[in-house]
């Protein structure tokens, strides 16, 4: 009887929590193809014009805020990525003063309410006199990008055998030469993996970005507020978009993985 | 010899008044060695008594705090690890996992820019008999293969010096023996100076021609391998290189071949030769091998010394020899080893014995009684095996 229970239990479960994460991504996905006119709330019927004129509606508002997420995004990341690697190899492999209270103080972008984080930069630049606009952005998204890069680049740094840069060392390699050859090749998964969090942090940001934006405007900030008066369904298209090629460069990388997993276990 | 170019043979090895402090402790005392070109050279020792770091400092890897490190007569104490004409076998091996054999063993051919580095790194790999696997990743080879492609990797560079770092420390019985044969092989090919560093006195003892023994940051006794075991200098040596049984004793004679030593009322008698004190406390010993059981007292006689009655408290078999442990009233429980040369044990538990052992056999310890207690807690190799044990039973669980 137990058992029967546990046989049914579980993957009715599993299927009705991924049904329930899955309805909005499926939701903004159909309604991307709604005929609708201001709001993207009814059915109207379907067609593919809001997929082709996506930079149409409103003289471009959407796509100019999505190319301004995308811009800022690319340089947070590459920014935070160099930065962030450097602190994790600094902080993992060299002893120095303050060493720990460091490591200490990069966890607090991560801990901070982003509100709290937001408000203070924005009354920062304010008191300083920078004046609001993509730099501001791209300073502040860099700032709390640079704590997660150090995180997950730091656990890749202290599972690498010191060993092996020494190996590097002991067979002619300079120090250029080990790091280029060595402990970067052995570093890049995680920070890769650092890239990619930061840049979807950075892409995702609302309430930061939103203090500290003045006038320009990012995806987030586009689509929060015309919610008020409803957004259009090229929003829809857009973000359909970027799931789409997201889950196409998931599943590229896995089958690519996969076949070369295959590839080692046929050759040993 | 510059970077770039083979080095033709081994070259001399001169460690001067090395010295090496760590926070909090100091790893190395004054060292002074010299190793001639050619040599196999282990220095052995138990965990922490500063063997690696002494290793780390000549492959660059640490600095001295104080002292000198020459490689063929050329001072390299300031040059960074790269510039050194010397190559290691790390004990994890180190292998770089992001690269192929083959290129794991051309990795220090192409920084040193030397001309068909393939081709040299397949000679390498046919000494070891690996080429056949030079496209694999190291995680796709055993421990032992993998240990010989950290091997050709070291020695494809023909460094005047090879470095060891108990690169046999993770293989089994039978791998041992192989690649112990194996390395003593490509030495006498090659004519590298080997350094080799070890906590294996078995190892030591069947590879090196020259072994240092260290304890706590200095260098207890070097020697051949067979005259630091038959004549131990102190009783670390004499405990860490294989067992022995010590007594403590003042001389009480003295003639022109031989010392007698009093041990709680009996005699015991150690050629003037083979004792490294003649006067006052002293401390002597012989090895367990050497010691005959007897079940009845033997005939006196002035070539040897008895010991008796005494009793058996342990038998332990294992195979080719029998282990007893012999407690004679007031010396204390000696070790005897005997060749099973009938089947079963010649004695048996809780059966009173004689012992006795050739006079010539016996060896006097340059230690001072009064400093270093008898029976002396030092670690045997016993110990260090359990405390390996230990640790790594203790790093699983963190893991």
């Amino acid at each position: 009887m137990k058992l029967s229970l546990g046989k049914w239990l579980l993957p009715a479960y599993s299927a009705l929590a991924l049904l329930f994460l899955m309805i909005p991504i499926g939701y903004t996905f159909v309604y991307s193809f709604n005929d609708s006119l201001k709001s993207n709330i009814t059915w109207q019927g379907f067609t593919l014009d809001k997929w082709r004129g996506v930079c149409n509606v409103q003289n471009g508002a959407v796509c100019q805020a999505f190319g301004n997420s995308l811009f800022i995004g690319v340089v947070a990341t590459v920014i935070a990525t160099t930065f962030g690697t450097m602190i994790a190899i600094a902080i993992v492999r060299y002893r120095f003063k303050f060493r720990s209270q460091t490591s200490l103080l990069l966890f607090l972008p991560m801990a901070t309410p982003e509100v709290v984080l937001g408000a203070g930069l924005a009354a920062q630049f304010l008191s300083v006199g920078v004046p609001k606009d993509m730099l501001t952005i791209i300073l502040a998204h860099t700032m709390f990008c640079i704590s997660f890069v150090v995180v997950t680049v730091k656990a890749r740094v202290a599972s690498l055998d010191p060993a092996l840069e020494e190996a590097g060392r002991d067979l002619y390699g300079s120090a250029a030469q080990v790091f280029a050859r060595i402990t970067f090749p052995l570093l890049l998964p995680g920070i890769l993996a650092a890239a990619l969090l930061s840049f979807a942090l950075s892409f995702d940001d609302f309430i930061i970005t939103n203090f500290n934006s003045g006038a320009v405007s990012t995806f987030p900030k586009y689509i929060y507020i015309s919610a008020a008066r409803g957004i259009p369904a090229e929003a829809n298209v857009l973000a359909s978009a970027v799931f789409i090629i997201a889950i196409i460069v998931v599943v590229t990388v896995q089958v690519a993985g996969a076949a070369k997993a295959r590839r080692l276990a046929r050759l040993s | 010899m510059a970077v770039g170019a083979f080095a033709d043979r081994g070259a001399d090895l001169e460690l001067v008044g090395i010295e090496k402090r760590f926070p909090g402790f100091t790893a190395i005392e004054n060292l002074n060695l010299t190793i001639p070109a050619g040599s196999f050279f282990a220095l052995l020792g138990p965990s922490g008594c500063g063997k690696t770091t002494t290793l780390r400092l000549v492959a660059g890897l640490e600095e001295p705090t104080s002292g000198r490190i020459l490689i063929a007569g050329a001072d390299v104490t300031n040059r960074k690890s790269f510039q050194r004409p010397v190559n290691t076998v790390f004990q994890s091996y180190a292998l770089f996992p992001h690269m192929t054999v083959l290129e794991n063993v051309a990795f220090g051919l192409r920084r040193r820019k030397i001309a068909g580095p393939v081709a040299k790194a397949h000679e390498a790999l046919l000494l070891v008999e690996l080429d056949h696997l030079a496209h694999r990743k190291p995680q796709q080879l055993s421990g032992g293969q993998q240990q010989r492609v950290a091997l050709a990797r070291a020695i494809v560079n023909r460094p005047a010096l090879l470095l060891l770092d108990e690169p046999l420390g993770a293989l089994d019985l039978k791998l041992r023996r192989q690649m112990q044969l194996e390395l003593k092989t490509i030495q006498e090919e090659v004519g590298l100076t080997f350094l080799h560093v070890t906590h294996d006195q078995e190892e030591a003892m069947t590879m090196a021609d020259t072994i240092a023994v260290m304890n706590k940051g200095r260098i207890e006794q070097m020697g051949e391998p067979q005259q630091l075991y038959e004549l131990p200098k102190t009783s670390f040596v004499a405990n860490f290189l294989g067992q022995s049984n010590l007594f403590t004793g003042p001389v009480v004679s003295t003639t022109s071949t031989a010392i007698a030593v009093d041990v709680s009322g009996q005699k015991i008698v150690v050629p003037l030769e083979r004792a490294h004190r003649v006067s006052g406390e002293v401390t002597i010993g012989v090895r367990p091998e050497k010691v005959i059981l007897h079940a009845e007292a033997p005939v006196q006689d002035t070539g040897r010394n008895v010991l008796g009655p005494g009793r058996v408290i342990d038998v332990s078999f294992s195979g080719v020899s029998t282990q007893y442990l012999v407690d004679v009233p007031g010396v204390g429980t000696l070790v005897v080893f005997a060749q099973n040369m009938v089947f079963g044990p010649a004695a048996h538990v809780g059966a009173s014995c004689w012992l006795s052992w050739n006079v010539v056999h016996g060896f006097g310890l340059d230690d001072d009684p009064a400093q270093s207690p008898r029976f002396e807690a030092d670690l045997d190799t016993k110990t260090i095996a359990q405390q390996r044990r230990s640790s790594l039973l203790t790093e699983l669980e963190e893991a």
